[in-house]
């Protein structure tokens, strides 16, 4: 079978994270544990994407159960590897994709061969549940129907328990590889990913104030705005004149007449606009009605944003020889803020669409990419020496992203996540009594809480709450105390959970539904993409899914 | 009716490579059926206009995977059509159609619900859909500033100006090449930067960016939506579901409200008629009622086709109660509903649509009240 022409293959996904994005997912190796449904989801979209290699560690057999939920399995695969089978099929949807599998359970590997992590960009971990399930429906005493699994008594065994999880996150710590963890459960499920630190250059938001600097216009913007006679007589150039250049010009005339300041009272703000609508000389000057709608960005305050002072005031800006080339660029930029940028960030360079004439506007994209480019040299400039200063090669940094970080260094973002066992063992009580108490928050925390609560379920009974048949009421009972015994463990004394909440958790049975871990698996894949891919801003948070009514949430914890 | 493409295959896992070219439908059946057993799948390779309206009526929900506002607001009439009222003006459960449906674009993308006569419909909502950009014509004519511009252009004006009268075809390699070419010509003129072939298939075929998280997250949770409406195991998604996966995760669910006049899961049109009217009369007005601006109309009621605008031999077999009036062919009852397919003029497009109306004969039983008939 030939290989799809891959530009054409990937064209749909390129025009989002372009070739640069998809050449580190080419680059990029996976392991994801456990191939229950979640993982096998999460894996799927992946592959489809172009990812470099998957290996997939899974100690269990496939059994009639997995026929209900994991798509990647079918009649032919009872019996063998659950690893094998998954690999197998992921492999048809994407042959340049190189899809190892090992016969293991996570656990041992994560017990008795930590290094074997190291070799990945980024491992998912999942849990894969008995499977040994059938997924049926019975009519409830209450006469509602329900979802109700039906179970052989096989232990509750393949869940990556809380124990080693906080080990697998530790390893991946150490050896720097990324770490995201996914679970569906019945109606709910978690995303949690866990690294040290994400820098992100290309954030891509999608909505973003244009770098235009009209309260701050530089010496050339203001000379061609000089240039400009707003008041010329013929009607077609009146009405094709630049709103960049009517403000600009307007912003001067007004600070000349106000001492210096630009308009800040309502009174002021409303007063500018009435002059600019005063210029018009006809109805249909677009271009006077663009200046009126984008007169606000004459008012905003110059400078940098507060997100952006934060992270150029992060310790992590005094570069020594083992910063990265991110918090190195970092460090140029703020020398750039407080000497030649006079307290802006390089100037990104691009203007948005607006009626013009094609002349003028093409001058003036010509000034503002001539700006963005000459504070870029003074960058490169910052950039170089401070190479030198910490011991490195000056050179070692590309200026093709020295560019991108000038043309991004508005929009730069830091992620940074606490380990598993720091989130276990040091709480925020503050938050968690928020969540616990808040209308918007507390099914979701309720979830969370109720997600590790069964872990611990399972571990003193050895099956998971409501998994086999008969003894509910037991299970719900036993259930809400583990709950409540966490929730004194970690000081939320007094917080209760919903009765409903608990026997909902219960109802689930521990049961992976297919449509859920499809869910699940969208979420993480993407998550993971945006890692490795490192454009976009992966999520800051824990999600906790909630499948009753969709009102998922993420819970900084 | 679509077949499978290349560019499909990042995200569209039921193809392989080898499929390209054949019917979606038929292929995604064979694909589900060989690995999963107990169900049953049917592929019909046709468009959604295609099928006769109670086709759709056989189905306990209708799950919607489609790619544009006219086609949902299609399904979403068909759906609607089959709502009934009761004397309360409150629907009839049993008339209840639900439908799933659910959109993408990149990191972003939306699910829904829709219980007609109970949550808002496709149409009650509409304004949640923002007008398609549209550059002015004078931009492209004589003052361009952007790439698109120059695209558009090319593909708007130049096209027609050289190739007289021939249709452009987006899916034509050729077509899109002398496209690109024109637009290299004019930017060069402008000395405007930045187009490029793939900006060029982007804007002429308003490519949408697509990968496979993002349909998974929402087909996914169509899919879930269906399954609880089905099984009854757990409340639904009240109403409107939006995803945005780019920066960080949002995701915010807004129950929106029924918009109790709207014109298709409402309890219909009123349209008072004499008794003498003849279907014919009856089509020509449909055309002229601003309420309605229906051309070509085909009339239906209580599931029998009054008259058919096609296929030909459904024209020939219906065509003789065009002369008669319309109070006999609908069994001399005072009031009922009745349904119109026809073609409607949308931003100077024209549409099919699919309208419900209540018919109200004029002098009969001196019944004066307005409530709707659910059935003769």
């Amino acid at each position: 079978m030939t290989m799809a022409e891959p530009k054409t293959k990937y064209d749909r996904q390129l025009r989002i994270w372009g070739d640069q994005g998809q050449a580190a997912l080419e680059k990029a190796s996976i392991c994801l544990l456990n191939c229950g449904p979640t993982g096998s989801e999460t894996l799927k979209n992946l592959v489809l994407g172009g990812i470099g290699s998957i290996t997939v560690i899974d100690g269990s057999k496939v059994e009639l159960g997995d026929l209900g939920n994991n798509f990647m399995v079918d009649d032919s695969s009872i019996g063998q590897s659950k690893a094998k089978c998954v690999c197998a099929f992921l492999q048809e949807l994407n042959d340049a994709v190189k899809a190892k599998f090992i016969e293991e359970f996570p656990e041992t590997l994560i017990a008795s061969n930590p290094s074997f992590f190291s070799q990945f960009t980024l491992v998912v971990a999942t849990q894969d549940l008995d499977s040994g399930r059938t997924i049926g429906s019975a009519k409830m005493s209450s006469g509602l129907y329900l979802l109700q699994v039906n179970t052989s008594k096989r232990q509750a065994h393949n869940a990556l328990m809380e124990d080693s999880m906080i080990k697998l996150d530790r390893i991946c710590r150490e050896a720097n590889v990324m770490l995201v963890f996914a679970r569906s459960y019945g109606l709910t499920g978690l995303v949690r990913i866990s690294v040290k630190e994400h820098t992100v250059i290309e954030s891509k938001p999608d909505h973003f104030l244009e770098d235009l600097r009209l309260n701050n216009p530089w010496p050339e913007l203001r000379r061609f705005a000089d240039s400009i006679d707003l008041n010329v007589t013929d009607p077609i150039a009146h009405k094709h004149t630049p709103y960049v250049v009517i403000l600009v010009k307007m912003a001067e005339e007004w600070t000349k007449n106000h001492s210096g300041s630009l308009p800040s009272t309502r009174e002021e703000k409303k007063e500018f606009k009435d002059l600019l609508k005063a210029k018009m000389i006809a109805m249909d000057e677009d271009n006077y009605k663009e200046a009126i709608e984008a007169s606000f960005k004459v008012f905003g305050s110059k400078g940098i944003s507060s997100e952006l002072q934060q992270i150029i005031n992060d310790s992590c800006a005094e570069v020594d020889s083992n910063s990265s080339d991110f918090w190195v660029m970092v460090a140029a930029l703020k020398e750039f803020i407080s000497n030649e940028g006079g307290g802006e960030a390089p100037l990104e360079g691009t203007i948005p669409d607006m009626t013009s004439s094609t002349e003028l506007y093409v001058n003036l994209q010509t000034i503002y990419q001539a700006k963005a480019e000459a504070d870029f040299l003074v960058i490169e400039k910052h950039v170089r020496n401070i190479l030198k200063k910490i011991g490195r090669n000056p050179d070692s940094i590309k200026k093709s992203t020295v560019k991108s970080f000038c043309k991004n260094a508005r929009k730069i973002k830091i992620c940074r996540y606490r380990l598993i066992e720091d989130e276990y063992n040091n709480p925020f009580l503050p938050q968690l009594q928020k969540y616990l108490t808040d209308e918007d928050y507390s099914i979701a925390m309720g979830f969370y809480i109720l997600l590790r609560a069964v872990d611990r379920f399972a571990a003193n009974y050895n099956s998971f709450p409501g998994q086999f048949d008969g003894g509910m009421d037991e299970d719900i009972s036993r259930l809400k105390t583990t709950a409540v015994g966490l929730l004194s463990d970690l000081g939320c004394n007094g917080s209760t959970l919903t009765e409903d909440l608990i026997n909902e958790m219960c109802r689930f049975g521990a049961a992976e539904l297919h449509a859920v871990a499809a869910f699940i698996g969208g979420i993480a894949s993407q998550e993971v993409i945006k890692l490795i891919t490192k454009q976009f801003v992966p999520m800051s948070a824990t999600y906790i899914f909630n499948g009753i009514d969709h009102k998922s949430q993420l819970l900084t914890l | 009716m679509d077949r499978i493409e290349v560019s499909n295959l990042n995200r569209q896992f039921l193809f392989r490579l080898e499929d390209v070219g054949k019917p979606k439908a038929e292929v995604a059946a064979k694909r589900v059926l060989e690995r999963v057993s107990g169900v049953n799948i049917v592929p019909h390779f046709c468009r959604i206009e295609d099928k006769e309206i109670k086709f759709y009526n056989d189905f306990t929900i209708i799950a919607l995977g489609l790619d544009s506002i006219e086609a949902r607001s299609y399904i979403n009439a068909v759906a609607c059509g089959f709502l009934e009222y009761d004397e309360d003006d409150n629907p009839r459960e049993e008339t209840i159609k639900p439908m799933v449906d659910g959109g993408t674009e990149g990191f972003k993308g939306h699910a829904r619900v829709i219980m007609p006569g109970v949550t808002p419909c496709f149409e009650c909502t509409i304004w949640l859909f923002p007008p398609q950009v549209k550059f002015p014509l004078c931009t492209l004519a004589e003052t361009p500033r952007t790439a698109a511009h120059c695209i558009e252009y090319a593909h708007l004006i130049k096209w027609d100006e050289v190739h007289n009268g021939k249709a452009f075809d987006p899916d034509d390699p050729d077509h899109m090449k002398w496209v690109y070419n024109e637009a290299v010509k004019r930017a060069d003129l402008f000395g405007i930067p930045g187009v490029t072939y793939s900006l060029t298939q982007g804007v002429v075929k308003n490519i949408i960016p697509a990968i496979a998280s993002t349909n998974a997250v929402i087909s996914a949770a169509c899919a879930l939506e269906a399954l609880k409406i089905m099984s009854g195991c757990s409340k639904t998604l009240s109403n409107y579901l939006t995803y945005n996966g780019g920066e960080g995760l949002h995701t915010k669910v807004t129950e929106f409200v029924k918009d109790k006049d709207c014109l298709v899961c409402g309890p219909g049109v009123l349209i008072e008629l004499d008794v003498s009217i003849t279907l014919q009369k009856l089509i020509d007005q449909l055309e002229e009622d601003p309420k309605l601006l229906i051309s070509k109309a085909s009339i239906i009621h209580q599931g029998k086709n009054l008259y058919m605008q096609a296929p030909p031999v459904l024209e020939e077999m219906t065509r003789s109660n065009l002369s008669l009036p319309l109070y006999n062919l609908m069994g001399k009852v005072s009031k009922d509903v009745i349904h119109v397919s026809g073609m409607a003029s949308k931003n100077d497009k024209k549409i099919s649509c699919l309208r419900k109306l209540r018919v109200v004969f004029k002098g009969i039983d001196g019944v004066t009240d307005m409530d709707m008939a659910g059935g003769a």
